[in-house]
């Protein structure tokens, strides 16, 4: 069986008014580019006449030499030739017979789309979509609302457990890289106020921006973006893969509603944690901010912390403060919900990760933006 | 087999092991040019182990193993991806990409190891599905959207597709319905007489073993303790493979009524 392998050859003759075609060597895979442009420079010209393909000097033959002389076989047919094997050997009888039965229906073709058309479609498509998306995002709520309130009439189904580890997780967990972070987004505040207020000899006001600003806006947003792409990202992907392999469905029928078990503990967990981090957050930034005026804007601390006391109220910390269990809540629900939006496949749940984290920061956002309105409309 | 016997894995005293736990212990086995052989053990007893050890997935510890007459360990890249070319391997689980349709995850391997036009390509997969027994409208399915058996089909058209010369199939009926399963062991039969390819399946199927393999070897204690046709297995006097072969499963199908047929092939 084990004949050393050659390069393929199609000769071909006329005899008689017949085309005899003779196929020698190893028709096999690796050749299979060989054998196209052999089986494309076959004399296969007009005139109908009989054609015959001797196989004697085949050496070794797999699927694709195979299919490839059973397409020339077709092809003569359809010009309307007669067109048969001769001496066929044995051991490759099966495997031609085989090839003659497959590819009989025409694959449905695969519809060329207008480009613009498709463009159009997607742009639809993605826009009510954005309705059933918001249409989850609600679904979700009033899912961890109910389970809320469940929780609240039978205190003793609370997953605690499950909670205080999600929340060392989230919070605990979290702590050092939040730290880190809003610490060289307070320097880099000062740095900036330093660099541009001292030409208006305006240095003391440089604490009243960094103190501002982180207290009441960037130091929550901050540890929200972050914990959304930390910890939003990382439920998504875990209920995900949990529905991927069924164990949602495992809890569904042993009587367990996934959303008291799995949901409502990780979204609570991150509802006491952001306002935590935050908080740590926000002490980070005024240290960063306090070390810079120190050592590039030579303000002492004892003037820097004066200063502080002027500049921020308690007003200013809660305006911060307040905002941070909201965005907790909207980035838990963006998060649960897109992990059960997961489909079978990899992608799905690649694809779903990406959206949970991009919709929970755009959310964030919007939510900052409308607290703000809130509270200058009342006056904080 | 009326020609020699040429062995295309050739596995030596192998070791393998976890830790400090040897899962196989000094196991030898041929697989020859054209048959099928099939290997059974309980679960754990390391046939999946072994399997993976062949593939090269799993390090070993001593001995030797040739593929194709060459040690994959010691061989250059350029001849181990040689080698590989010249396998199918069917996973238990199918491991199909989830996100490549039937027909893509077929063209896949000749994608990467062929130089062949897109028109053959497509027809050589459609080929493949068709041989397997899938129509071609299921070829623009994804794989989440398969039944088992379909996964199975799929997956085995897709370990056909470079035409390989090794086929291993772990575990190819599990999970599937006796008549579904009697379809696959079929097809495996009908595949491997047509492509003349060698079989090295891993299974617990009693009627798999009976239908779709010439010879089969008995896993135990990190050993072959067995060999040879199923009708050499039932005259064995190992407790497990007596337990195994003359079980209660194993009368109730009825395995121990086809020894005259069995001893005559």
């Amino acid at each position: 069986m084990q004949n050393t392998p050659s390069n393929p050859i199609l000769t071909a003759a006329q005899v008689a008014g017949r085309l005899e075609l003779a196929a020698g060597g190893s028709w096999t895979a690796v050749h299979a580019s060989a054998l196209e442009s052999l089986l494309e420079s076959a004399p296969l010209g007009p005139g109908a006449r009989p054609v015959s393909v001797d196989l004697t000097a085949i050496g070794e033959l797999d699927t694709f030499g195979a299919w490839l002389l059973e397409r020339l076989m077709r092809t003569c047919r359809d010009r309307g030739y007669d067109a048969s094997f001769v001496a066929v050997p044995e051991r490759y009888r099966g495997l031609l017979d085989e090839m003659g039965q497959v590819n009989r229906q025409t694959p449905p073709a695969a519809r060329r789309e207008n480009s613009l058309l498709a463009g159009l479609d997607r742009l639809g498509r993605t826009i009510a979509g954005s309705r059933e998306e918001a249409a989850h995002f609600l679904g979700m709520l009033g899912a961890l609302g109910a389970a809320l309130a469940r929780v609240i009439i039978r205190p003793r189904t609370f997953r605690l457990t499950s909670a205080v580890h999600q929340l060392d997780r989230v919070g605990w967990q979290a702590i050092g890289i939040i730290l880190l972070i809003t610490f060289l987004i307070g320097s880099i505040i000062a740095q900036q106020g330093f660099f541009h207020f001292r030409r208006f000899g305006a240095d003391d006001y440089v604490v009243d921006l960094v103190a501002i600003l982180v207290v009441r806006e960037i130091g929550v947003l901050i540890v929200a973006i972050m914990v959304a792409g930390r910890s939003g990202s990382s439920y998504t992907a875990e209920l995900g893969s949990m529905k991927m392999r069924e164990e949602l469905d495992a809890l569904r029928t042993m009587g367990l509603d996934p959303v008291d078990v799995l949901m409502l503990p990780r979204v609570l967990a991150l509802i006491c944690a952001l306002p935590i981090l935050t908080f740590l957050g926000d002490l980070s930034a005024l240290y960063g901010g306090g070390l810079v005026a120190w050592f590039y804007g030579g303000m002492s601390p004892d003037i820097y912390l004066a200063r502080l006391q002027q500049a921020v109220s308690i007003d200013h910390f809660m305006v911060g403060l307040i905002k941070a269990p909201f965005m907790a809540l909207v980035i838990g629900v963006v998060a649960c919900s897109q992990g059960l939006r997961v489909r079978g496949s990899a992608e799905s749940l690649g694809l779903r990760t990406t959206s949970s984290v991009v919709m929970s920061i755009f959310l964030v956002i919007v939510l900052d933006g409308c607290f703000a309105i809130f509270f200058a409309s009342i006056g904080m | 087999m009326g020609e020699a016997l040429e062995p295309v894995i050739r596995v030596r005293d192998l070791v393998v092991g976890f830790g400090a736990r040897p899962v196989l212990k000094g196991l030898s086995l041929d697989l020859n040019r054209g048959e099928s052989l099939g290997l059974v053990g309980g679960s754990g007893s390391g046939k999946t182990v072994l399997m993976r050890t062949i593939l090269g997935l799993i390090p070993k510890k001593k001995g030797s193993i040739e593929v194709l007459g060459t040690d994959l360990e010691r061989a250059s890249d350029s001849v181990r991806h040689s080698i590989e070319r010249r396998w199918g391997i069917l996973y238990q689980q199918g491991a199909l990409f989830s996100s490549l349709t039937l027909l893509q995850n077929v063209q896949f391997p000749m994608r990467e190891h062929l130089a062949v036009s897109e028109r053959t390509m497509a027809e050589i997969a459609l080929a493949k599905l068709e041989m397997v027994g899938l129509s071609p409208d299921d070829s623009g399915k994804l794989p989440s959207e398969l039944s088992g058996g379909m996964t199975k089909r799929a997956a085995l058209a897709r370990a056909l597709a470079l035409d390989p010369e090794i086929l291993f199939l772990d575990e190819p009926t599990s999970g599937l319905d006796p008549i579904s399963a009697g379809d696959i062991d079929t097809l495996i039969r009908t595949l491997q007489k047509t492509l003349g390819l060698s079989v090295f399946m891993v299974t617990h199927d009693l009627d798999s073993l009976q239908s779709a393999c010439d010879r089969v070897a008995a896993l135990a204690d990190g050993q072959i303790v067995a060999e040879g046709p199923i009708a050499a297995m039932l005259l064995s006097e190992h407790p497990w493979v007596k337990a195994y072969f003359r079980g209660k499963r194993a009368t109730a199908q009825s395995i121990a009524a086809s020894v005259p047929k069995a001893m005559v092939t």
